[in-house]
């Protein structure tokens, strides 16, 4: 068991406002990691102190072993990052990004084009290889941008809300893509605003609010801390009417089940990530 | 990768974006020459009642096109430095401050080109240079290198602007320097308020001794004038370009 990222009491301030507060992370070699929480607490950031974007305040950062301020060169060979925006050339077509980028990535031009056939025919970009980047729907875009990370197979892949803006279907492809990485022994580190997308895709989760990891654990234990079993009321048509958590034991279960009416229509269901980040974000309740 | 690939990467990127942005092209090449014909045509009988106006305005032409020419270098940058494209380049293994080497060296060909067709049209229009081959390559040589200078003045607004259109605002004034120059009418005949302003600002002896090279009028101290001009505004360019894009870098 080894660690391929770590972050030791790393701390980060733009102006007067701190982003990030004393904040320890570390991430298993060849596992999905999510950062999970709200606009504004600091996922991006600890995304670009991985990328060498930004240097930390205080504290320490590696990745693969090296120091993302020392030893910025290696980290840089050790990554890619697929930011918010996608990164892509609006000018270019989608082939051109690919062999434009693998040529800057160290490739000889007969590998670049080799290398860019081969992903877009795995990202379903074929056909729009030769089209300009500027008339890609959202999650084209996205796809070729992923694409462009992956000329390369460095062992860890930054993916800052991969799935922001996309529709069902694009983000569904997006989680096989990463998921498949992942099976390739990649360690992948993306965060996101979507509960269901870290339960979907990641080994373990972070939850960020405020600048300061609230909760973390696989997405199992996370759910498990906020308890057991959820007692759900339905109205006529089915509606969820009321939730009432429980710890999960039948003297719970009985004490919620007293302060209903003998006719109500209940369910059960297991707390989901919401549950968690609701617990956890705002009464700032269990900590890590 | 080598470094010479990284440059040669992004100076065909930028090449790439020049010819597939029309506009660009339109304003490189064609209002340049659309200036020439009405100046020549328009203007140029009440300037110049002998029909000779032609000869003495190219070389102001030729700089004036330079300068819409190189402007949308600061466009190009400031797109660059306010999408995406630019931390992945920045998070990639190369020197990333490249990709303006790669506007830079685009807009020095897209505007020689359009020097060249300026020229041409010019010829068309009656311009008569008496210039030798060599006066000829001294000529192109020093336009190239006010190109280089420019365009780099112009990165490096790019780069101080806060978006494309900001930066578009700010080269719009650039451009307007040559009007203040000897370009279209000599000094002398300006108030003289305005004599000292145009007979010290930089274009004026860049104008002159493109103007001595191919038209042979007397050089005097213009082309030592001109040469160190452009050595200013070119260092001083480079400078304030590596400065901000360090910055910028920095800032985040």
């Amino acid at each position: 068991m080894s660690d391929i990222i770590t972050l030791r009491g790393v701390s980060k301030s733009f102006g007067a406002t701190e982003v990030l507060h004393d904040l320890d992370l570390t991430v298993e070699r060849g596992t999905i990691f999510a950062l999970l929480g709200p606009n504004g607490a600091g996922k991006t950031t600890i995304v670009n102190i991985l990328s060498t974007l930004v240097a930390p305040d205080g504290g320490t950062a590696t990745v693969d072993g090296h120091d993302v301020v020392r030893d910025r060169e290696a980290v840089k060979r050790s990554i890619s990052l697929t930011g918010q925006s996608a990164a892509v050339d609006e000018v270019l077509t989608g082939e051109e990004n690919l062999r434009m980028m693998a040529r800057l990535s160290g490739l000889t031009t007969r590998e670049a084009k080799s290398r860019s056939r081969e992903l877009l025919d795995r990202f379903e970009l074929t056909d729009a290889a030769s089209k300009r980047a500027k008339t890609y729907s959202g999650g084209m875009r996205r796809r070729l941008d992923l694409a462009i990370s992956l000329l390369l197979t460095p062992p860890v892949i930054l993916l800052d809300e991969p799935t922001t803006g996309l529709d069902t279907r694009s983000r569904q492809e997006l989680w096989g893509v990463i998921r498949a990485l992942a099976d390739n022994g990649t360690t992948v580190l993306l965060t996101t605003q979507y509960l269901e997308e870290a339960d979907q895709l990641a080994d373990r989760v972070a939850v960020l609010d405020g600048g300061a990891i609230v909760a973390e654990g696989t997405p199992g234990e996370l759910k498990s801390r906020v308890g057991g079993e959820v007692l759900a009321v339905h109205d006529g048509d089915g509606e969820v009417t009321r939730e009432i958590p429980t710890d999960g034991t039948a003297a719970g279960l009985r004490a919620a089940l007293s302060t209903l009416a003998p006719t109500d229509a209940v369910s059960l269901r297991r707390p989901s990530l919401d549950d968690v980040f609701l617990a956890v974000t705002t009464q700032k309740g269990p900590s890590a | 990768m080598t470094a010479l690939a990284t440059e040669s990467t992004f100076i065909r990127r930028s090449i790439i974006h020049s010819i597939r942005t029309p506009d660009v092209l339109v304003t490189a090449i064609a209002l340049p020459v659309l200036l020439m014909l009405m100046f020549t045509f328009v203007f140029g009988g009440a300037f110049e009642s002998d029909g000779h106006y032609v000869d003495y305005v190219v070389p102001g032409i030729v700089l004036l096109c330079a300068g819409f020419g190189a402007a949308s270098t600061a466009v190009d940058v400031a797109q660059d430095m306010t999408t995406g494209i630019i931390d992945r380049f920045r998070t990639m293994p190369i020197r990333a401050s490249a990709v303006i080497t790669g506007h830079v060296v685009s807009s020095l060909l897209r505007n020689l080109v359009a020097t060249a067709i300026v020229v041409l049209v010019g010829v068309a229009v009656g311009f008569r240079p008496n210039a030798t081959p060599l006066e000829w390559v001294g000529a192109f040589g020093l336009i190239a290198l006010y190109i280089l200078a420019i365009t780099y003045l112009f990165a490096a607004i790019g780069l101080a602007a806060s978006s494309p259109e900001a930066a578009s605002g700010f080269g719009f004034i650039i451009m307007f320097v040559p009007y203040l120059s000897s370009a279209f009418v000599p000094v002398s005949t300006m108030p003289s308020w305005l004599q000292w302003i145009a007979g010290h600002q930089p274009l004026t002896p860049i104008i002159e001794t493109i103007r001595s090279l191919l038209m042979g009028t007397s050089m005097g101290d213009n082309g030592w004038l001109a040469l160190g001009w452009i050595a200013l505004i070119l260092v001083g360019a480079v400078i304030w370009t590596t400065l901000l894009f360090r910055a910028k870098a920095r800032r985040r």
